[in-house]
């Protein structure tokens, strides 16, 4: 069944949309947020476990001390205060993949709370700037992974059987949670995911995650309300139910899911109904949200402090010397590359809003110019990141290889049409570039000996042309040169062709 | 040859190091007697006589050797069943971990093997720690070795029989609110539960982490001391544990001279509610502490009153978390995994066929007392009422050196008389419970007989990281105690006519 959804349009001329964002991130510490086991990703399931992470009777918990350092640090760069005292709390509920059936986080005394981090949503009138406020960043610690066998749905209700990975169990975990978010508008679910974006962008600079989300190493729930309109000058409307969309694992799903719960949120108020407040789960293929767990006042985490744990008294001393090691902002990042780079604001921005930065600095690195590392990220391969559902980073091709790609360019072996092939194939997996080209024979004649043939025809083909070069109306050269594009079926270098043409041409006066 | 069962735990380690007696027989001659008594005991769940028996073949050969070991080196033990073994079966005295072996050692296994103690076996309890008779055992009861239709106390009653029946020198008990002490008393053994995060709680299965601290048993205060002495100290894999050097106990149960000494009474620790004989046996031992030169204070806990309730909201809380685990997904009983049943549906039917009805109530208690509305008002009251009394011992710790009271209103009641009544059970530990919740030290040691013929315990308190002074008030008021009976108190104690 799918949902009945209003217009985007439409739900902004009745609603105001406002949001919430909980963010978690998979810190890269060595080992689990309480024990010694490894955090390695993708090793045999249930190998990377010991008593405390699979909650055996009698075991106890030992807070990493890694994982405190890049809390405060994280902490300290969305502007956030440190608390001088925080403690863990047990959030108590029953689940197979949770080993102690209670998680281990941080509740009313979260390490960090009370900070902001602007995003920058490029508009046909600029770019604009949001404020995203930051209620708190806690610590806990991550579940283990659940497969559900058969049933229809993927989930534990309904399937045959289940089988549980604790690998996962007890990685640290960092939750981010914004204030609600108001004020947007219909740039909503573009300051969605610019947050999400921007955030990624400053845990990777942290170095404290590779925050991949196509891993599972960022995650986002997306929180969207809708409230009435209200006139000018009237007290704003109060906030309307919320329902809280998981399973958004891309950046471009983060927009979309929050787009999508906009317009089924308005259908369902404008029909006269009123939102349940409820889990809901995203669907990358189509990218609708189909109702999850209904979350009622009947859930009670019963939370109370870890009394396992002592608490976390951070010295002063010691967060003032992380402050220290805190890297440039991203946005302070982005100035300086806008500057190197020579980009304009907007060019910058877009970079930005897909994900597409550190992939740009990586690709100048090993050797392009910024214009073209741009021109690739953020047309051809955003084109096709768009078209798969991916994030720009999990799209299968390296910036290094878009650098032997692009020098392939330049050195004339292939043009742009041949590039496009030659991504196709290392997108197969068929190789680097340079593998690409050679098996696939897709190197440019740049043999003038073929090529002459080739010339020659094309200019006795377009006697008429050929005479309007020769009186020195050299701009109608493009004609032969396509002619003689097409004749090798785009396989020569159209620069060389030119030269080609016009050097015959000349040579005849 | 001596009859190894009758030594204290000091003498049978200086027996073996001086190679009269081996370990192997120190630990065949406890096997023996366990043979011939459990049966009406029922102190073990479980006996691992091939690994005690490997381990005191090893003490022989490090003592042949010429190797220095440990004062307790070869002496046998019984663990408690509620710290982990690794490899040997451990249940928590629950259907839910029957056929449970895990994986690890607890620490303070660790350290007994370190100091050469020989586990015999694991010992009944009441389930999960849950109770003051060890009635709640899921295996069935434990009988007090004076008089077997009476309760040895609990939950570490099965540690207490096996040391007041002379089946182990020493035994290892973990007190929540009471289960090390109050065994001790009613079975006329000694028993101690050390300052909270002086013994490393990594490898005991919580009951109520905040509470929970396990600590040693034994017959005398000396062989109290070494046991307490062996097993305490810093642990880092223990986020509670206190790194800080342990007291020195063994010195100060050899130092037994109260002279000086400033000696409070509780006032709201007796009188009514205790039973006259209980009262009795208090006077006289406060009469002989003054005779032994300590200075009598009286002193006010006006808030010990309210302790026995914050601790049925403060212990049943944390346990209805600390239990959540046992849900038949990684280890432990499973029921209804039979293709007809969810996971949710077979996690309930776990549990309901898993825990005993004790375990149960608690769980509900705690459950309800943490729930969103109601935290404030349980929970959070409960930990007010916590800091009120810790803040009476500091009070109270401020003008004397140890309190003293009753370790138990009554002395052993008889089996099943008050089982249909929690609240007269939960009374068992009006007066060992402040001590948990204030994290303080605190020992039993025998103080004498009821009319009855059972033991009556006199409790002794003292402040965090000052556990020595129990000893040194212990070993005084035992010894003066000795002296008038003619010898130790349990040598009055015949098992099933064998001694």
């Amino acid at each position: 069944m799918t949902d009945a959804v209003l217009a985007y349009d439409e739900v902004l001329e009745s609603y105001d949309p406002v949001l919430g964002l909980e963010v978690h991130v998979e810190l890269g510490t060595a080992s689990k947020m309480f024990c010694g086991c490894s955090t390695e990703f993708g090793a045999e399931p249930n190998t990377q476990v010991c008593p405390v992470c699979l909650g055996l009777p009698g075991s106890l918990p030992v807070v990493n001390a890694v994982a405190v350092e890049s809390a405060i640090r994280i902490g300290l760069a969305l502007n956030c205060s440190i608390a001088p005292w925080s403690r863990f709390a047990r959030k108590n509920y029953f689940y197979p993949d949770m080993p102690k059936d209670f998680q281990t986080s941080q509740y009313d005394e979260p390490i960090a709370f009370d900070g902001w981090l602007d995003v920058e949503v490029p508009t046909d009138d600029g770019v604009r700037t949001f404020r995203v406020e930051i209620e708190r960043a806690h610590m806990e610690e991550d579940t283990g992974k659940s497969l559900h066998v058969g049933g229809a749905t993927g989930r534990i209700h309904g399937a045959d059987f289940s089988l549980v990975d604790y690998n996962r169990a007890g990685i640290p975990l960092i939750e981010i949670v914004t204030k609600p978010l108001a004020g947007a508008g219909e740039l909503a679910p573009e300051v969605a995911r610019a947050y999400v974006t921007e955030l990624r962008e400053l845990l990777v600079g942290l170095g404290i995650s590779e925050a991949r989300m196509d891993r599972g190493q960022l995650r986002c729930d997306a929180n969207v309300s809708l409230r009435p309109r209200w006139a000018e000058g009237e007290e704003p409307t109060p906030l309307g139910t919320r329902t809280e969309t998981k399973n958004v694992n891309s950046f471009r799903s983060v927009e979309r899911a929050v787009r999508f719960e906009m317009c089924r949120h308005a259908a369902v108020l404008s029909g006269g109904g009123t939102i349940l407040q409820e889990t809901r789960h995203f669907h990358e293929n189509d990218g609708t949200t189909t109702s999850g767990r209904i979350k009622s006042d009947a859930e009670d985490y019963r939370y109370f402090p870890e009394p396992d744990l002592v608490p976390i008294a951070p010295d002063p001393e010691w967060i003032e010397k992380l402050r220290g090691t805190l890297p440039e902002s991203p946005a302070e990042r982005r100035r300086r590359l806008s500057e190197a780079w020579g980009f304009s604001d907007k060019d910058l921005q877009a970079a930005v809003n897909a994900g597409a930065v550190d992939l740009i600095t990586a690709t100048v690195a090993a050797g392009t110019t910024p214009d073209a590392a741009r021109k690739w990220w953020l047309g051809e391969l955003a084109r096709r990141a768009n078209e798969t559902g991916a994030d720009l980073d999990a799209l299968g091709v390296s910036p290094v290889q878009v650098a032997q790609l692009q020098a392939l360019v330049d050195a004339g072996r292939i043009n742009d049409k041949l590039a496009r092939q030659v991504l196709d194939g290392v997108l197969l997996g068929e190789g680097s570039p340079e593998d690409v080209v050679v098996a696939r024979g897709l190197e440019v004649v740049s043999d003038t000996g073929a090529l002459g043939a080739a010339v020659d025809a094309a200019i006795a083909a377009r006697p008429d042309v050929a005479e309007k070069i020769r009186g020195g109306k050299v701009a109608a050269v493009g004609a032969l040169v396509g002619a003689v594009m097409k004749a090798t079926r785009g396989q020569a270098d159209a620069a060389t062709v030119k030269d080609l043409i016009l050097a015959r041409l000349t040579a005849d006066s | 040859m001596t009859d190894p069962t009758t030594l204290t735990a000091a003498e049978l380690g200086g027996a073996i190091a001086a190679g009269d007696i081996t370990a192997v027989e120190a630990a065949e001659a406890h096997y023996a007697r366990i043979d011939a008594v459990d049966g009406a005991i029922h102190a073990f769940l479980h006996l691992d006589r091939e690994g005690a028996l490997a381990q005191a073949a090893d003490i022989d050969r490090r003592v042949a050797a010429g190797e220095r070991l440990g004062p307790l080196a070869g002496v046998p033990l019984a663990l408690k069943d509620v710290l982990v073994q690794r490899g040997v079966p451990t249940t928590a005295g629950s259907r839910m971990l029957e056929g449970w072996r895990p994986p690890y050692d607890a620490t303070v296994v660790t350290r007994l093997r370190e100091a050469g103690v020989v586990i015999l076996g694991k010992t009944n309890m009441d389930e999960f720690a849950m109770g003051s008779s060890t009635e709640h055992s899921a295996y069935g009861p434990t009988r007090n070795p004076w008089n077997t239709d009476r309760i040895p106390g609990g939950s570490g009653g099965g540690s207490a029989a096996a040391v007041s029946a002379f089946m182990a020198p020493l035994a290892i008990g973990t007190d929540t609110g009471g289960s090390i002490r109050q065994p001790a008393a009613v079975t006329g053994s000694v028993g101690v539960k050390p300052t909270y995060g002086s013994v490393s709680r990594r490898g005991l299965i919580a009951f109520s982490s905040s509470l929970d601290q396990a600590g040693p048993c034994a017959r005398t205060v000396l062989d109290t001391a070494l046991l307490h002495e062996a097993i305490a100290g810093h642990d880092p894999l223990d986020s509670t544990s206190i790194d800080a050097p342990v007291p020195a106990v063994v010195a100060a149960a050899r130092h037994a001279d109260v002279r000086g000494m400033r000696v409070g009474i509780v006032r709201e620790l007796t009188g009514e509610g205790y039973q006259p004989d209980v009262q009795a046996r208090f006077d006289e031992s406060v009469e002989l502490l003054r005779e032994l030169g300590a200075e009598i204070v009286e002193v006010h806990c006006p808030n010990f009153v309210h302790a026995l309730a914050a601790y049925y909201l403060i212990a049943p809380s944390e346990a209805s978390s600390n239990l959540a685990r046992f849900d038949g997904m990684r280890y432990g009983l499973r029921v209804g995994d039979d293709g007809t049943h969810s996971a949710e549906e077979v996690m309930a039917l776990s549990r309901a066929a898993g825990f005993g009805a004790e375990v149960k109530r608690r769980i509900m208690i705690g459950t309800y007392a943490l729930s969103s509305g109601y935290y404030d008002a349980y929970y959070g009251q409960a930990q007010k009422v916590r800091t009120l009394i810790t803040r009476d011992f500091e009070a109270a710790f401020a003008r004397v050196d140890v309190l003293i009271s009753p370790t138990t209103p009554t002395t052993a009641f008889r089996i099943g008389e008050r089982l249909d009544d929690p609240m007269a059970m939960y009374r068992a530990d009006l007066a060992t419970i402040p001590s948990n919740l204030a994290g303080n030290s605190a020992m039993s040691i025998p103080a004498g007989l009821d009319s009855d013929g059972l033991p009556v315990g006199l409790q002794i308190m003292a402040p965090a990281l000052a556990d020595d002074r129990l000893y040194r008030v212990g070993a005084a008021v035992e010894t003066a105690l000795n002296a008038r009976w003619g010898g130790p108190l349990l040598d009055k104690l015949t098992v099933g006519g064998t001694r």
